[in-house]
C-alpha cells in the first residue's frame, strides 16, 4: 500500500514538473503572441473576425431564433459568429464556458447573461484580454461589459403589457395576476417592479387590481401548476400577465384545459409558434415581444463595431446596423451604456400567421 | 450467471461482487494509473487540437471553475468510502452563501457574515449527521430531503435579491492569485486541504475506520469502531466544507444568488466515483479522486476550447463514467471466460440486443430527419 | 392513532406478521395520519382546497409521478435506483413528438406503443450496464441521465415540439374525460393496480422482493438475481416511455428540458411512501400515499399563501418530518413489541 502511494506520488511529481516545464516557456511565448495580436487588433482592426453569440442556454427556440439574425449579420459583415452556450441556464456553467471562449482569444462576445452580478468578474477578464463584450436579452452589470443591447425600454415593456391587460379586462377592469419566471431573473423583476409602479400611479390602470405575483421558474410544469392555483385562489381573476415565454404558453394551456376561455385571458411576452394555438382559440388573444432575430442582429453589429474600433464604449457614439438603420450608444444611470432596439411588437390573430419561429 | 461462468466459484458465492470488483485492479494494475494515463492522453490530444490549451494563464483561469466541486468532493470521498452519500452538498452551499449574503446586505462585517455562513453550513451538516447516525435513517433518504430543504432556505433568505459588492479582500478568496504567481488562491487552498484529507484517509486510525465501515459495518461495530460518532462527524465535516465552497463561489462571483451552484452535487459525485471510490463503500483513494477532478477539468476545458456543445460535454463525461467501470469488467470477464464453451443462446442474445439498439438508432435518425429538414 | 396501534397489535398473533411487514403496514397508516392532519389544517385556512376542481388538479399533477414512481419502486425494491427516468421521459416525448408532427394519421395507440418500445430499449441499456457490466445502479443511471439528456439535444437540435404540431386526439389522451374523470388519472391508477398485482400475486413479482432482501439467498433458492434486475430496468424504461407519451399529451409540448429533475421527485415519492433504499421493503399503496402526500404539500403551500420563496424549504422540511416521524413511530412499535 505504502509503496503504491509512493509510486503514484512520484509519477505525479514527474508529470507535474514536466507539465510546468512545458508550460513555463510556452506561456511566455503565447503571451508574447497574445500581445502581438492585440497590437494588431488596434492597427489592422478589420482582420478580427471570430465572434461568439452566447445564449442563456442552448436548446431554447428564443435564442435559436436570435442566432438566425446573428448569422444574417455575420453574412453581411463577412465575419464568423459561433453560437455556443451552456446546457442549462445556469451562471456557474456559463462562466466555465466563457472562460474557454476567452482562452481562445475571440474578437467579441455577445452574451445573454444568466446572472447579472456573478458574470461581472468574467466579463472584466474578457475585456482585460481585449475582447469586446456586449450583452443582449439579459445584461451583465455595467462593470462587466462594454455595451448592453436593450430589447425595449423597461417602461415600454411594462406599459405594453398593461395596455394589453387593460384591453383584455374590458372597460370595467378587474383582477390581474403576474406569472413570472424565476424569482431571481433580473429582466422579469425589473418589468414587474415597473408594472407595479404604473398600476399604482397611472389613471388608465386604476381599475386593474394586481392580486399576486407567482413564479413558474421558467419550468413548464411548475408554471402550469401555478396558473391552476391562481384560478383556484381567485375565482374572479380576469387576466394573467406572464412576462416569460415559458410561463405564457403554460398559462394559456391551463386556461384552455380548465375551460376558462373567455373568462381568464393570458397575455404577456411569448413567441408566435408557441402561442399560435392559444391566440386562435381565444385564451390569449394578444401578446407582445420584440423580435429576437433583430436583437441578436443588432448585438452582432454592435460587437463588431466595438471590436474593429468603429465605435468606442462611450455614450453618444453612433453606428449603422445593416437593415435596422442607425443607432446611438446611450448612457443610463442604471443600465449603463446601452443601445435601444425599439418598441416591442404586438402579435394577434390578424398577424400571427406571418411569423414562423 | 457468475456461477455459470466459473463453476468452482459457486461455493464462494457469498463473497459475491466485492471480490469480483477488487480483481479489476489486476487488469489495469490500478485505477489511479489508469487515470494518469487518461490525463496524459487528454493533455496530448488537447495540445494538438487547440493552441490555447497549454497556456498557463488560461489553465489558471479555468482551474478555479472547478474548485467548489473539489472542495465538496474531499469530504464526499470520506462519506462514499463508508458506503453513504450526501446529495445535499450543493444545496447546503447555496444556503450558507445566501445566509452570508443576507447578513452582508444587512450591513454586517463580511468576515463575521462569512463565519455565520460557515456556522450555518456546519449546522446543516449536524442535521444530516443526526438523522443518519442517531435516527438511523439511510443517508440517501435524509440528504434527498435536506437537498430540497437547504435550497429552499437559500431562496427564503435572499428571494429575488442578490447580495453584491463584496469587499476586494473577500473576493480575493475566489478571484485572487497567490503572491505574484498564476496559482489561484482557491486552488492553493484546495491542494492544501486535499493533502490534509488524504493524510487523514490514508494514514490515520480514523481513515482506517472509514474503510472498515464501508467494507462491513456489522463487523466494524463488533471490532469496536465508533460507527455513529464517525458517521455524524463525516456529515458535519461535509456541511462545513460545503459552506466553505459556498464562500469561495460567492467570492469568485463577487455576488450571491440563492440558485448558485444548483446541480453541482452530481458533478461532485461523478468526480468521486470516477476517481475509483466504490459507491458501495470500502474502496477508493483520495489521490484517485483528485486525479479524476483534474481529468474532468482538463477534459471539460479542452472540449470547451474546441467548442463542443455543453450537452455533448456532459454526455461524454457520463459515458466516461460508465465506460470506466464497464470496460475493465468486460475485459476481465472475457479473459476469465476463455475456456468456456461456445453457446448459441448467448450468441443469439447478443445478436438480438445489438439488433435492438441498431433498430433504435435507425428510428432515431429516420424520425428526426423530416422535422429538421423543415428548419 | 391508538385505535390503529391496537388493531395492529391484535393482528400480530393471528397472522404472525414479521417485523418488516409490521413496519410497512404501519408506515401506510403513518402517512394517512399525516395526510389527514395536513388536509384538515389546509382546508381550515383555504376553503377552496376541498373543491372537486382542486382535488382533480392535485390528482392530475401527481398522475405522471405515480406512474413513474411505480417503476422506481420496482427498481428500488431490488436494491437499485433509476435516476435516468427523467431523461427517458424527455427523450421519448421528443422522439414521439417529432414522429407525430412529421407523419399525420398515426393512430394514438401506435404513438403509445412507440413510446413504450423506445423506453424499453433505453431501459434495456440501463439494465445491461448494471447486470452484465456490473456498474452500480446509481452510477450507471447517473451516467445515462446525462447521456439520454444529451441525446435529446442531439436529436432535436434545440427544436421544440409545440402544441399546434400535435394532433388533438393525442392531447385528449391525458385530458379527455369519457369516464367523468380525466384519462390520465385513470391510467395512473390502472398502472398502480397492475404493478400491485404483479408484485403481490406473480412469482416474478415476489422474486423482485426476494432479490432485494438478499440476492445471495435468492440465488440459492433458484432465482436468477441478474435476470430479475435486468427485468426491472427494462420495465422502468418501458413505463417511463409510456410516461413520456403522457407527458407530451399533458403538456402539449416536448422541450429539450422536459422533465428535467423529475427523477428525484419519483425517488422521493417512493421513499416517503416507505420503500427502503436498501431493497426488499415497500408496498404499492404506500408509494401511492407518498405521491399523494407530495402532491398535497405542493398544492397546499400555494393555496395557504406561503411566500413562494419559502415554499421549497417548507416542502423539504415536511418530507424530512414525514420520514423521521415515521421512523420514530416504527421504532417505538418495535420496542413495545
Amino acid at each position: 500500500m505504502k509503496f503504491r502511494i509512493f509510486t503514484i506520488a512520484s509519477i505525479l511529481m514527474v508529470i507535474l514538473s514536466l507539465g510546468l516545464a512545458a508550460c513555463g516557456p510556452q506561456e511566455e511565448a503565447t503571451e508574447a503572441v497574445v500581445e502581438e495580436t492585440e497590437e494588431e487588433v488596434v492597427e489592422e482592426a478589420p482582420t478580427c473576425e471570430n465572434y461568439v453569440l452566447v445564449p442563456k442556454n442552448l436548446g431554447n427556440p428564443y435564442f435559436d431564433t436570435g442566432n438566425v439574425g446573428a448569422q444574417e449579420a455575420a453574412g453581411e459583415l463577412g465575419i464568423t459568429v459561433l453560437y455556443q452556450g451552456s446546457a442549462t441556464a445556469d451562471a456557474t456553467e456559463q462562466i466555465t464556458l466563457l472562460n474557454s471562449l476567452i482562452a481562445q482569444n475571440v474578437c467579441g462576445l455577445a452574451i445573454s447573461a444568466n446572472d447579472a452580478d456573478a458574470l461581472v468578474p468574467t466579463g472584466q477578464a474578457a475585456m482585460d484580454a481585449g475582447i469586446a463584450v456586449v450583452t443582449w436579452d439579459s445584461a451583465i452589470a455595467p462593470a462587466g461589459r462594454d455595451i448592453h443591447i436593450n430589447q425595449a425600454e423597461l417602461a415600454g415593456i411594462a406599459q405594453i403589457q398593461l395596455d394589453m391587460a387593460s384591453r383584455l379586462a374590458g372597460e370595467d377592469g378587474g383582477q390581474i395576476a403576474i406569472l413570472s419566471a424565476t424569482s431571481t431573473a433580473p429582466n422579469q423583476n425589473a418589468w414587474i417592479a415597473a408594472m407595479e409602479e404604473m398600476l399604482a400611479s397611472e389613471e388608465a390602470y386604476a381599475n386593474l387590481e394586481l392580486v399576486e405575483t407567482v413564479y413558474g421558474d421558467d419550468d413548464d410544469t411548475k408554471s402550469y401548476n401555478e396558473a391552476q392555483s391562481l384560478f383556484t385562489k381567485y375565482p374572479d381573476l380576469e387576466v394573467i400577465i406572464a412576462p416569460t415565454t415559458v410561463g405564457i404558453a403554460a398559462s394559456a394551456r391551463a386556461v384552455t384545459d380548465a375551460d376558462l376561455i373567455g373568462q381568464v385571458f393570458v397575455t404577456g411576452l411569448g413567441t408566435p409558434n408557441q402561442m399560435r394555438e392559444y391566440v386562435k382559440n381565444g385564451s390569449s388573444p394578444e401578446f407582445a415581444l420584440w423580435n429576437p432575430a433583430d436583437l441578436a442582429y443588432l448585438a452582432v453589429y454592435t460587437t463588431h463595431a466595438l471590436a474593429t474600433g468603429e465605435i468606442t464604449a462611450e455614450a453618444g457614439q453612433t453606428f449603422t446596423a445593416g437593415r435596422l438603420g442607425e443607432y446611438t450608444v446611450q448612457d443610463d444611470p442604471e443600465l449603463g451604456l446601452n443601445v435601444l432596439l425599439g418598441l416591442p411588437f404586438v402579435y394577434n390573430a390578424d398577424n400571427i400567421d406571418d411569423f414562423d419561429w | 450467471m457468475k456461477s455459470q461462468a466459473n463453476p468452482q466459484n459457486t461455493s464462494a458465492a457469498t463473497i459475491s461482487e466485492r471480490a469480483t470488483r477488487r480483481s479489476l485492479t489486476d487488469v489495469f494494475k490500478n485505477w489511479e494509473l489508469l487515470l494518469v494515463v487518461l490525463i496524459i492522453i487528454v493533455v496530448l490530444v488537447n495540445t494538438r487540437l487547440s493552441p490555447y490549451f497549454l497556456n498557463a494563464k488560461n489553465i489558471s483561469r479555468t482551474s478555479s471553475d472547478f474548485m467548489e466541486i473539489g472542495l465538496m468532493m474531499l469530504p464526499m470521498v470520506f462519506i462514499v468510502v463508508t458506503g453513504n452519500i450526501d446529495l445535499s452538498v450543493a444545496s447546503n452551499m447555496g444556503m450558507s452563501a445566501s445566509f452570508m449574503g443576507l447578513l452582508h446586505n444587512m450591513g454586517v462585517n463580511i468576515w463575521l457574515a462569512a463565519l455565520a455562513g460557515l456556522a450555518l453550513g456546519t449546522l446543516g451538516g449536524v442535521l444530516n449527521g443526526y438523522l443518519i447516525a442517531k435516527v438511523k435513517l439511510p443517508s440517501l433518504v435524509v440528504t434527498l430531503g435536506t437537498y430540497a430543504f437547504f435550497r429552499g432556505i437559500a431562496y427564503g433568505f435572499l428571494g429575488d435579491q442578490a447580495a453584491r459588492n463584496y469587499p476586494a479582500k473577500f473576493t480575493y478568496l475566489g478571484q485572487g492569485r497567490v503572491g505574484g504567481s498564476l496559482i489561484p488562491v482557491s486552488v492553493a487552498i484546495f491542494i492544501g486541504l486535499a493533502i490534509i484529507f488524504g493524510i487523514i484517509l490514508h494514514a490515520t486510525k480514523f481513515g482506517r475506520h472509514l474503510y472498515a465501515i464501508g467494507n462491513n459495518e456489522e463487523a466494524a461495530k463488533y471490532s469496536g469502531v465508533p460507527i455513529d460518532k464517525i458517521k455524524f462527524s463525516l456529515f458535519v465535516i461535509s456541511g462545513f466544507m460545503a459552506a466553505f465552497a459556498g464562500l469561495v463561489l460567492a467570492a469568485r462571483f463577487g455576488s450571491t444568488r440563492p440558485d448558485n451552484g444548483t446541480g453541482l452535487e452530481l458533478a461532485v459525485i461523478t468526480a468521486t466515483v470516477l476517481g475509483g471510490v466504490d459507491i458501495d463503500g470500502g474502496k477508493g483513494s483520495m489521490y484517485g479522486a483528485v486525479l479524476s477532478l483534474l481529468l474532468i477539468g482538463l477534459l471539460r476545458f479542452g472540449m470547451g476550447l474546441v467548442n463542443i456543445q455543453s450537452q455533448v460535454q456532459s454526455t461524454i463525461i457520463g459515458l466516461l463514467l460508465i465506460v470506466s467501470i464497464f470496460l475493465p469488467h468486460i475485459g476481465q470477464r472475457i479473459a476469465a471466460n476463455k475456456a468456456t464453451r461456445f453457446r448459441w443462446k448467448t450468441v443469439l442474445a447478443v445478436v438480438g440486443i445489438i439488433a435492438l439498439f441498431v433498430l433504435f438508432f435507425v428510428f432515431f435518425f429516420w424520425s428526426r430527419a423530416p422535422v429538421l429538414a423543415e428548419i | 392513532m391508538t385505535d390503529q396501534e391496537t388493531s395492529i397489535g391484535k393482528q400480530v398473533p393471528r397472522q404472525k406478521l414479521n417485523l418488516l411487514e409490521l413496519f410497512s403496514r404501519f408506515r401506510e397508516v403513518g402517512i394517512i395520519v399525516f395526510i389527514a392532519i395536513l388536509v384538515v389544517a389546509v382546508s381550515l385556512r383555504a376553503p377552496s382546497f376541498l373543491t372537486i376542481n382542486n382535488l382533480t388538479d392535485i390528482l392530475m399533477n401527481i398522475s405522471i409521478m405515480i406512474i413513474v414512481a411505480m417503476a422506481q419502486t420496482m427498481v428500488i425494491l431490488t436494491g437499485g435506483i433509476d435516476l435516468s427516468v427523467s431523461s427517458v421521459i424527455g427523450l421519448v416525448a421528443m422522439m414521439v413528438g417529432f414522429t407525430l408532427s412529421a407523419n399525420s394519421g398515426i393512430p394514438d395507440i401506435a404513438a403509445v406503443l412507440l413510446g413504450i418500445a423506445l423506453g424499453a430499449v433505453l431501459g434495456t441499456f440501463n439494465g445491461l450496464i448494471i447486470t452484465v457490466g456490473k456498474v452500480p445502479p446509481i452510477i450507471a443511471t447517473l451516467g445515462t441521465l446525462s447521456i439520454y439528456r444529451g441525446l435529446v439535444f442531439f436529436y432535436s437540435q434545440g427544436t421544440w415540439i409545440n402544441a399546434f404540431e400535435l394532433p388533438q386526439s393525442v392531447k385528449l389522451l391525458s385530458k379527455g374525460k369519457p369516464l367523468g374523470v380525466p384519462n390520465l388519472i385513470i391510467i395512473a391508477l390502472l398502472i398502480a393496480a397492475l404493478t400491485f398485482i404483479f408484485l403481490k400475486f406473480t412469482r416474478v413479482g415476489r422474486n423482485i422482493y426476494a432479490v432485494g432482501s438478499n440476492a445471495d439467498a435468492a440465488e440459492f433458492a433458484g432465482i436468477r438475481p441478474q435476470r430479475i434486475k435486468l427485468l426491472v430496468y427494462v420495465l422502468s424504461g418501458l413505463i417511463s416511455g409510456l410516461a413520456g407519451v403522457l407527458w407530451l399529451s399533458r403538456f402539449e409540448s416536448a422541450q429539450t428540458n422536459s422533465a428535467l429533475g423529475f427523477e428525484l421527485q419519483t425517488v422521493t415519492a417512493a421513499v416517503v411512501g416507505g420503500v427502503s433504499t436498501s431493497g426488499g421493503v415497500g408496498t404499492i399503496p404506500g408509494v401511492l400515499l407518498g405521491a399523494l402526500l407530495l402532491g398535497i404539500i405542493q398544492n397546499s403551500l400555494t393555496l395557504i399563501q406561503i411566500s413562494p420563496f419559502w415554499q421549497l424549504a417548507a416542502q423539504g422540511l415536511l418530507i424530512i418530518i414525514a420520514v423521521v416521524s415515521d421512523k420514530l413511530i416504527s421504532k417505538r412499535i418495535v420496542r413495545s413489541k
